[in-house]
């Protein structure tokens, strides 16, 4: 399954390094991030339960960057 | 931001006229800066120090335990205004390539059952409902017209400027612009699939498919900054370490102060904003010119293009047979024969023949009408018998039959030869330019693939100026044909084939750019290509090679000069040549410029 969020993210290094972090989340097989657009594309893996993923998502990005949001 | 900026000024220059205590200057640093102080503070906690807040705020602190506070405050200013800047420069190029897609229609208005019309949002709709549609508006869903006559504007669709008529039973597409009269208009497809929310969908999704450049610099930059640090962390140490055991002065102060320098320089965010943002501004430009661009990757294999592989009918051809000429005694008495006699026939070359004739059948007998499968057929016109078919036909009536070329129907009534047809699938309006242009732009080797037979292919071929092209194929044959062109393409170059999405999904897909043309509203081959030309024009192949190599140019430039002033930059600090000011320049600067270049990619190159 395959979804996009938004997202508010003000450092385009910050979003690659956070790309690279979202995908180690268990439940993530892949994750993009495009700066330009502001949108964050996440597949998930077999299974995994996107509203119970996406915290974990958030919380990885955060350590990236303190005021970063994404609305799921 | 705009404010503290301001503050932090303000304080500085009153600081700079009156005679304070230097700690005072503190102060306007963290008015500026202590944010960035905090993000830093932030990285470090969570283990993943590298960025720009941490260079920022270790180049700072440096300064002021060096005692240069205004070096300090200037650095933390600048940076912040080329932050804003950047944020400004950013969100400017993101908004004015969202304006070139701004084909959202906002409402629709719905006509319910009992007449009255209320403004809904057209992802409510639903298939079979009626909408209206006022002149100056947005066709909000893909609909057939029921009721009214008008012009369509489908400009932001497929960049062409002629309007579209339509009457009622035509289909209407979502995202053109009604222009004069009122339209009723049945939903045939929900939002979510109708061809607005479609386009939007891909366009949007294309930034996500990162291309190799993109790739690169994002590799490149995991290594950079690390790099840069730990040069920073070498200059610091070593050369006054050197002048120590020598015996000199050690000029820590320098040193420490040219390190910091190299740390300001470190940020690889001009490389890492600019490439995405140039590729963005490609595939914006390019859906403005009605060119769909499903990502990066597209468009660098695009503008690496040597070999175009195109597909005769439907794209360099108009896919219709027409009546060129039309030899024998009775040229008139045989065409209308001839349509007559092919009346019921659904051929593609039948209906050539009526609508060539564009007579009334109606005032015609046409009876006992026989399929003469291989030959062509007979039939009773107004009580004549009459044959009408091919060589093998004639030479089975025993007739003495003048040759001819391309592809032809013969005529005969009551035994008697009457006139031979030639009829020929037109190559499109624009096709010849289309060719010179790839030529132009360097495209070293043209082919047409066709089902048709050779005799159909040659002249459509040597009209065009094609390189070569391999007739009589079988669907799976196109496949083959196009595998034998990429194993003989020029090393580092790309083929990209061209079809109308048509039946040739598999060649779409093998060929490295499969590009679907007139496509508005195949939702087939919207799937299966890499690229989309949404009207059938031809020549918008070569505006699309045209788009990708500008744009793969302008990310070169950036990548170049950004690389090129930062490495100047940090060998001019190196050796002492600069100031924290130069490292400001070549951190902020830099990524402006860049990404100023970068929106340059929205304007579509004249051809």
């Amino acid at each position: 399954m395959e979804k996009i969020y938004n997202i508010e993210v003000c450092c385009p290094n910050c979003a690659a390094k956070m790309e690279a972090a979202a995908q180690k989340v268990e439940g993530v097989s892949s994750a993009a991030i495009s700066f330009v657009t502001q949108k964050m594309k996440v597949s998930f893996a077999e299974g995994a339960d996107p509203a119970a993923v996406m915290p974990e998502v958030l919380k990885v990005c955060r350590k990236v960057e303190r005021d970063v949001e994404i609305k799921f | 931001m705009l404010y503290r900026i301001l503050a932090a000024a303000g304080l500085t220059v009153l600081l700079a006229l009156l005679p304070l205590p230097r700690w005072l200057w503190l102060v306007p640093y963290l008015v500026a800066g202590y944010d960035i102080l905090l993000g830093a503070f932030h990285g470090i906690r969570s283990r993943d120090p590298f960025d720009e807040n941490f260079l920022m705020a270790v180049a700072t602190v440096g300064a002021v335990l060096l005692g240069e506070y205004q070096e300090a405050v200037a650095v933390m200013v600048f940076f912040q205004t080329g932050e804003l800047f950047q944020g400004y420069a950013v969100g400017k190029s993101r908004r004015s390539i969202a304006a070139l897609m701004d084909i959202r229609p906002d409402v629709a208005n719905l006509e319910t059952p009992s007449g009255e019309v209320t403004a809904v949002s057209p992802d409510e709709l639903a298939v079979g409902q009626v909408i209206l549609v006022r002149p100056g508006e947005r066709v909000p869903l893909d609909g057939i017209v029921l009721e009214g006559f008008s012009a369509l504007d489908t400009a932001s669709l497929t960049g062409e400027s002629l309007p579209r008529e339509v009457a009622p039973g035509d289909e209407v597409i979502s995202g053109c612009v009604n222009l004069s009269g009122l339209l009723r208009v049945q939903v045939t497809k929900p939002f979510g699939e109708s061809t607005v929310a479609r386009i939007l969908d891909l366009v949007e999704n294309s930034a996500m498919k990162k291309s190799r450049s993109e790739a690169f610099i994002t590799r490149f930059a995991r290594v950079y900054t690390p790099a840069v640090c730990l040069s920073a962390l070498a200059l610091a140490i070593l050369p006054p370490a050197i002048s120590l055991l020598l015996g000199r002065d050690a000029l820590w102060g320098t040193w420490i102060y040219r390190a910091l320098s190299f740390l300001v320089i470190s940020c690889p965010c001009a490389l890492v904003i600019s490439i995405p943002l140039s590729f963005f501004g490609g595939i914006g430009g390019a859906s403005a010119q009605g060119i769909l661009v499903k990502g990066g990757t597209d468009l660098e294999a695009l503008a690496a293009a040597r070999t175009v592989v195109f597909d005769k009918t439907g794209t360099l051809t108009r896919g219709r047979f027409s009546v060129t000429e039309v030899q024998g005694e009775a040229p008139r008495r045989a065409l209308e024969l001839a349509a007559l006699a092919e009346q019921y026939s659904t051929h593609p070359i039948s209906r050539s023949l009526r609508e060539s004739w564009a007579g009334d059948p109606a005032r015609h007998k046409v009876e006992a009408v026989q399929e003469l499968a291989g030959h062509g057929l007979s039939a009773l016109v107004d009580s004549l018998t009459v044959h009408v078919g091919n060589r093998r036909l004639m030479d089975a009536l025993g007739l003495d039959v003048p040759d001819a070329q391309g592809t032809v129907v013969y005529v005969a009534a009551d035994g008697a030869y009457l006139g031979c047809i030639t009829l020929a699938d037109l190559s499109k309006e624009g096709a010849v330019e289309a060719i010179a242009a790839l030529k132009k732009a360097g495209v070293s080797r043209t082919v047409m693939l066709t089902g048709d037979s050779e005799e159909a292919a040659r002249p459509v071929a040597a009209q065009l100026g094609l390189d070569s092209f391999f007739a009589g194929l079988l669907p799976q044959d196109k496949v083959t044909r196009v595998e034998e062109l990429l194993a003989s393409k020029p090393a580092k170059s790309t083929l990209c084939f061209v079809g109308d999405g048509v039946n040739d999904a598999p060649v779409l897909s093998r060929a490295d750019v499969g590009v679907a043309m007139g496509a508005m509203g195949s939702d087939a081959a919207i799937e299966a290509a890499d690229v989309v030309l949404m009207d059938d024009d031809p020549r918008k192949l070569a505006l699309a090679i045209a788009i990708a190599r500008k744009t793969l140019s302008i990310v070169r430039q950036n990548i170049v000069f950004s690389l090129v002033v930062k490495i100047g930059c940090l060998l001019l600090t190196a050796l002492g040549y600069t100031n924290m000011w130069w490292a400001i320049f070549a951190d902020v600067g830099v990524m402006v410029l860049a990404v100023l270049n970068a929106t340059r990619a929205l304007k579509a190159p004249r051809l």
